[in-house]
């Protein structure tokens, strides 16, 4: 059933076979997990050192992938995404001897590295874009399943509007309670459209394929959208402000070349603004609707949280 | 004023997510009504939905996408008819079986074709969708109040899709219920021997009746990926095909009682999205899970308390054989 792309045929003279999991919503979902495939493809391209790769139709393959993999010599195995965290966890305690790399949860074991983002700063500055760019004084906010994580995302997102007009109201989606909430994008227009209804005029989408959705109801109606994950500017020039980017990629390329080098830590790692592990996206794509006076007003708040002189707040749940 | 606005809006939604369904929900009428169990409603559609974003992506035109989806529906409706009616095979395993395979065919198909994971291309082109249609005077309608507001939203600014569902009710409801075809046509599904005896061939009625159901399915699916959103993901259906079916049966295998369940569905569904973080009267901010639950717990209540018995066509399921 699942998908065996990257050919192991490939393996380097050290026998490093490196191994990535992807999450619910697909390698190409042009968003969280897509990033997380163009930080393995880069490796590929830099190292040439070829990895396996698999996608998931449904939850019990994920232990099954990971215990397959390891026993055919994969070195690291990068899991994508929280909804991997228990399948980490036993087949990590299964092999001891193989490195795991969990992106967006924590697994406390010696042979697993988890890494998460401060999504919070990036999403702030998101809300602060929003804030500045509205001129109906409310924005929307449409999350995919609702989890934790993308409540972080929305407190984030709440905060970084209110920072710059207290007064602004938020309105605040949530697509569904189960996976199946990442890769609904006929949901995600109709809650987009439900909210330009009630006088939103920019939406920021943290919900994986379900956002394409969002976007795209945005671009119809003529809105502005804010993207997720990766750099989502491209999909509608002109009705993308701005994307939330988390550098999962990044996170997957320096799993896999600290296993190569052996300097592969476990353990946990938090990336925020100030370890380049979040942003907002600014390209030729988003140049006509982000102008350079709001730049300037999150470039300024972007220093800021780095330096800490300004605070976000992290969700709790 | 703002409420009114907003009741509007949630009216002209509620449209938006009754379309795929009421379609399904009619193609599952004509399949049931004579004898066959339409469980292979969610299959057709996504199949549908696959082939008419492919066509339309790589034609660059929505009713190039329409032809293909109702075609692929029509071809899979046909194989489910093969199975069914020629081979009197079990309805409810071949249902499946094309829901299944097709939930697999489209996304391996896709990747195949376009290597975007099982997506199609993104459909953005000039006439690669179909698109809202703004009625003669809509946008200045607008500043009369009350009127004007619901021609605006509700009647105007939906697409073709939206309008042909509407028209399709009663055009269905004459069909089954005023003419030769459609009294045939029941009949075959209360009593095929009786129609056997009268000298018409049972299995061609009922190959008749699931190619229509796959032609609308077609055209829900076609709904579901080039106007509803802009392509085809993995499983886009999300279940459309079986609430369909419950629809169907809520509405107590009747055109008009069908496209009420329907709206139904589809209020609750509009109304869930809608009461999320809004703070209501005397109870304060429900909590999401229990809002995206209600249209479930809705239907559950309204099965067990409400509709009263519904009865299926006697001879569902049952594959016809003359020796009996």
């Amino acid at each position: 059933m699942f998908l065996l792309t990257g050919a192991a045929a490939l393996v380097s003279a050290k026998d490093f076979l490196p191994a990535i999991v992807y999450d619910f919503g697909g390698k190409f979902d042009r968003s969280f997990n897509q990033s997380a495939s163009e930080g393995a493809e880069k490796f590929k391209r830099d190292t040439g050192i070829a990895f396996r790769e698999f996608e998931i139709t449904n939850a019990a393959q994920r232990e099954q992938i990971m215990a397959q993999s390891a026993k055919r010599g994969a070195n690291i195995i990068v899991a994508v995404g929280f909804t991997q965290a228990s399948a980490v966890e036993k087949v990590a305690k299964q092999f001891p001897n193989v490195k795991f790399t969990i992106i967006d949860a924590v697994v406390d074991l010696p042979n697993v590295q988890s890494i998460n983002f401060r999504e919070q700063e990036s999403s702030f500055l998101c809300g602060m874009a929003a804030a500045l760019a509205s001129k109906t004084g409310k924005i929307g906010f449409v999350g995919g399943m609702d989890i934790p994580l993308i409540r972080k995302f929305a407190l984030g997102y709440v905060e970084g509007a209110h920072y710059v007009n207290p007064g602004i109201e938020v309105f605040q989606n949530m697509t569904g309670t189960t996976p199946a909430a990442w890769g609904d994008p006929t949901k995600g227009a109709e809650l987009a459209k439900s909210q330009f209804g009630r006088g939103a005029d920019v939406v920021f989408h943290a919900a994986g394929a379900t956002g394409i959705g969002v976007m795209q109801a945005a671009a119809d109606a003529g809105k502005l959208s804010i993207g997720c994950d990766s750099n989502q500017d491209y999909l509608h020039p002109g009705s993308v402000l701005t994307s939330a980017v988390k550098r999962v990629d990044v996170a997957v390329y320096k799993a896999f070349e600290d296993a190569k080098n052996g300097t592969w830590q476990p353990g946990q790692l938090v990336l925020g603004l100030a370890e380049n592990g979040v942003d907002y996206s600014f390209d030729e794509h988003n140049r006509t609707v982000l102008t350079p006076a709001m730049k300037q007003r999150l470039d300024q708040a972007r220093a800021d949280i780095v330096s800490g002189k300004l605070k976000v707040s992290e969700y709790k749940p | 004023m703002e409420t009114y606005t907003l009741i509007v809006l949630l009216l002209a939604a509620t449209i938006r997510v009754a379309t795929p369904l009421l379609l399904a929900a009619i193609a599952g009428l004509f399949s049931e009504r004579s004898g066959v169990i339409a469980l292979g409603l969610e299959g057709m559609m996504l199949g549908a939905a696959f082939a008419s974003a492919a066509v339309a992506a790589v034609s660059g035109s929505a009713w190039l996408g329409l032809v293909a989806g109702i075609v692929t529906a029509m071809a899979l409706a046909l194989l489910l008819a093969y199975a069914c009616v020629t081979h009197r095979g079990n309805q409810v395993v071949a249902g499946m079986a094309v829901n299944i395979m097709v939930a697999g065919l489209g996304p391996s198909l896709a990747l195949a074709w376009f290597n975007l994971g099982g997506q199609t291309p993104q459909l953005e082109g000039v006439g690669q969708r179909f698109l809202a249609l703004h009625w003669p005077g809509a946008e200045a309608a607008r500043a009369v109040p009350l009127p004007g507001l619901l021609y605006a939203e509700l009647l105007s600014g939906h697409n073709l899709v939206v309008y042909f569902a509407a028209v399709l009710v009663p055009i269905s409801a004459w069909v089954l219920f005023r003419t030769r075809f459609g009294l045939r046509l029941r009949a075959v599904g209360e009593n095929p021997s009786a129609v056997d005896t009268a000298g018409i061939s049972v299995a061609r009625l009922r190959y008749q009746a699931v190619l229509i159901s796959g032609a609308l399915c077609g055209v829900a699916g076609t709904y579901l990926s080039t106007a509803a959103s802009s392509g085809f993901v993995r499983d886009m259906t999300a279940g459309k095909g079986y609430l369909a079916l419950a629809a169907l049966i809520f509405g107590k295998w009747k055109p008009y009682p069908t496209l009420g369940a329907c709206l139904l569905f589809a209020f609750t569904d509009a109304l869930a999205t809608r009461l999320q973080g809004v703070a209501l009267p005397l109870v304060g901010v429900i909590p999401v899970q229990f809002i995206l639950a209600l249209p479930y717990v809705l239907t559950v209540l309204l099965l067990a308390g409400f509709v009263g018995t519904a009865v299926a066509p006697k001879a569902i399921g049952v594959p016809y054989s003359k020796e009996k």
